[in-house]
């Protein structure tokens, strides 16, 4: 059931913080990361600011 | 041996079906369809979706995933399959799947459900499937880039149009429905009020007290929920605050266009997503609540199998079981929808191919499970309960006495007591007419759970509840589905006048989201002032339009396998594309040119215009204006029928063309990624 944080956060268009971390430390070491309240702005702004935001009938 | 599981599994299936099958006129346990629907959902994914998988697609473990290659931490991640699947059911699950089996329910239990079974496991899942699996191959690419890729850059465009004009007549059909949900339930109607400043404080809160904090907003905002329900009742009560909030479905239509218009260029974090978060969750708990539920209380089936609407006439939808069941049950047994959600962010999020299976055929059969529960939940009500909530007040006058006649005279008899009774219970003034599948659902719901918590005097609480549980998620998918068709038209009108694009100022956005407004607002008003109730001829065009979208999907997934050189397996797509063609081209042609003013709309339109050039005026329309405003919704109507049929048939020859060419070559010509090694990456 530890997955269940991660998919409740999933289903409305966040991602986990960690992962991005990680892969900002692995791809980008000099790059600043977003913080985590960042992160979390662009994510709700991805979701529905662009025409990727459909949902089902 | 490790078959032998499975085999007692279908086995199992095969009896239930048989029993619900041969059972006339004895009661049936709802548990039967619970059970055959699992069975067969469950061997079909062991088998068939494995069998797609291993020999039509040949997922390849080894592979990149456009999450690995293109990984960046905020649209391309690699994503446990468990994590993501939630995601992707919560994506494709909504209203359709809720709504369709009910309406579908006129026809008694049986077609239905057969059509939920054998259409998901065959026409719909695949569908779901082969799109995510061909995004996933190119990037995670949009599906009208991908028919473009493949089939060539008119067909991408015809293509995008089509799925524009589906996503007017998809928000305009929900919108109806919360219309006719809400309207003059001054208790349903404070509730869903009460979500705007209650999502207004949760915007607050997220973007200034505590951002990010998900969980504690949304507990915050189901509290506030909860005590919206409980005190909706006393402000239905009241003499001062009741009349305030019991609207006509006129004054509704225009509420809810001007919301729509408002709620798509407000800032998203304002409320849009705050109240994305009090939908999401509380469709996902409902639903969870309604299997437990219904396992836990077992139901009988009082709906019978078969109705004598079989062969058309019923009141909920006009026309026969062929072709009409098949687009009325639209989400659920399979949605065109999907495809666009396939094409979206999941792709973008697999980690392995291999997991596209479970999320891609997986999820779609979670969704026939909510669809059967649904039908489930409209079949165990009092079938007189059923018609006189689903039937146009043209037919049944409006006080319970004049339904009660007209439900009897059907051949379900009912009385006028127990229609009043039930009313009383819900805590609602009538229950006449209330058309458009969501209270029906609500008062099946309200059965349900107030089986296992808190008996009948917790009827109306829960009545409610799923009112506002339904009424929700509708609203938000208007929102986001107007913001999502706002930039459609950008694209759209992009294409022939380059400035039009997203980014470039702002005119623009707002001129495409005032024409995305005004052409869903001029569906539901039209809907809204349709004396026969609206969904009767609304529904049909989206589930025409819905499976027509699904078709188009089929056939790209047609078209990839033959330029795959796999056109050897190209059956699995095919069977479902030829089926889908079949229904949604007769349905289509029959709303079009039937002779039958109930059924197509040129006749309907012929009937209006004949007595309006001799001055008569025909019920149920009172004056003259509505005389020529039936008749112009109806050629309007039948425009639109048109544009989908050609849009279909365009699609179709371009398939064949595609299709002949690659089969000419002798070397794949598909248009994949390159390939690249998970491990390199």
């Amino acid at each position: 059931m530890k997955f269940l944080p991660d998919m409740l956060r999933l289903m409305v268009g966040q991602p986990p913080y960690e992962a991005y971390l990680a892969h900002m430390a692995r791809n980008h070491p000099g790059a600043t990361p977003m913080t985590r309240v960042e992160f979390f702005r662009n994510r709700e702004q991805a979701r529905f600011g662009g025409a990727g935001g459909g949902k089902c009938c | 041996m490790r078959h032998l599981p499975w085999i007692l599994l279908a086995i199992a299936g095969a009896i239930c079906l048989a029993v619900l099958a041969v059972s006339r006129g004895e009661p049936v346990n709802a548990l039967w369809i619970v059970v055959a629907a699992v069975s067969c959902f469950l061997v079909a994914y062991r088998y068939y979706a494995l069998y797609i998988a291993r020999h039509v697609m040949r997922l390849d473990p080894a592979r990149a995933t456009p999450a690995i290659y293109r990984g960046d931490g905020l649209d391309y991640v690699a994503t446990d399959r468990r994590v993501l699947f939630g995601h992707h059911f919560a994506a494709i699950a909504g209203a359709g799947p809720l709504v369709g089996p009910v309406l579908a329910a006129q026809m008694g239990y049986l077609p239905g459900t057969l059509w939920i079974i054998f259409g998901v496991v065959l026409a719909g899942a695949v569908q779901d499937f082969m799109v995510l699996f061909i995004s996933m191959r190119r990037d995670g690419k949009s599906l009208g880039e991908l028919v473009r890729m493949e089939m060539g850059a008119i067909a991408g465009t015809i293509a995008l149009v089509g799925a524009f004009l589906i996503m007017v007549i998809i928000l305009a059909v929900l919108a109806l429905i919360v219309v006719r949900a809400l309207a003059e339930s001054p208790w349903g109607m404070f509730t869903v009020a009460a979500t705007i400043p209650l999502a207004l404080i949760m915007g607050i809160y997220t973007r200034w007290i505590r951002p990010g904090r998900i969980g504690e907003v949304s507990v915050l905002g189901f509290v506030g929920l909860i005590a919206a329900i409980v005190f909706g009742q006393n402000v239905a009560a009241s003499e001062v605050w009741g009349p305030i909030f019991t609207f006509t479905p006129q004054t509704l239509c225009w509420i809810l266009i001007g919301y729509g218009a408002l709620a798509s260029i407000l800032p998203v974090w304002m409320l849009l997503a705050p109240r994305d978060y009090l939908s999401t969750f509380l469709k996902i708990g409902a639903i969870t609540a309604l299997a437990i539920g219904i396992v836990v209380m077992a139901p009988e089936l009082r709906m019978p199998p078969l109705t004598r609407f079989v062969g058309g006439g019923g009141p909920a939808w006009s026309g026969a079981l062929f072709p009409f069941l098949f687009i009325t049950i639209a989400c659920g047994a399979v949605s065109g929808f999907h495809a666009l959600i396939a094409s979206g962010t999941t792709p973008k999020l697999i980690a392995t191919e291999t997991d596209a299976t479970f999320i891609g055929y997986g999820a779609m059969l979670m969704e026939a499970f909510v669809a059967i529960m649904a039908l489930v939940g409209a079949s165990i009500l009092d079938p007189g309960i059923y018609f006189a909530m689903n039937s146009p007040a043209a037919i049944l006058g409006t006080s319970p006495e004049s339904a009660a006649q007209a439900v009897t005279a059907m051949g379900f008899p009912v009385s006028a007591d127990l229609l009043t009774q039930t009313a009383r219970d819900v805590g609602e003034l009538s229950i006449v007419s209330r058309t458009g599948g969501a209270p029906t659902l609500a008062v099946a719901m309200a059965e349900i759970f107030s089986h296992i918590a808190g008996g009948s005097a917790m009827k109306a609480f829960w009545y409610h509840f799923a009112i506002l549980f339904e009424a929700l998620f509708i609203l938000t998918a208007v929102d986001a589905g107007t913001r999502a068709g706002r930039f459609m038209l950008q694209d759209l009108i992009g294409l022939a006048v380059p400035s039009f694009r997203a980014g470039s100022s702002w005119a623009p956005g707002v001129l495409a989201t005032a024409l995305c407004v005004a052409s869903w607002g001029f569906f539901l008003y039209q809907g809204v002032t349709d004396p026969l109730g609206g969904v009767n001829t609304l529904w049909p065009v989206f589930g025409i339009s819905n499976q027509m979208l699904a078709a188009i999907a089929l056939m790209l997934a047609t078209t990839v396998l033959f330029r795959m050189k796999r056109q050897r397996y190209a059956w699995v797509t095919v069977i479902p594309t030829v089926w889908l063609l079949i229904c949604t081209l007769s349905a289509g042609s029959l709303k079009l040119l039937s002779s039958d003013p109930a059924v197509g709309f040129l006749a309907h339109a012929a009937k209006f215009g004949a007595a309006i050039e001799t001055g008569q005026i025909l019920a149920p329309a009172k004056s003259m204006e509505e005389m020529n405003a039936i008749v112009f919704n109806d050629r309007v109507d039948a425009a639109l029928c048109a544009i989908f049929l050609a849009v279909v048939i365009s699609l179709l020859g371009f398939t064949v063309r595609t299709c002949r060419a690659a089969l000419r070559e002798d070397e794949p010509t598909v248009s994949e990624s390159p390939m690249q090694m998970a491990a390199a990456v």
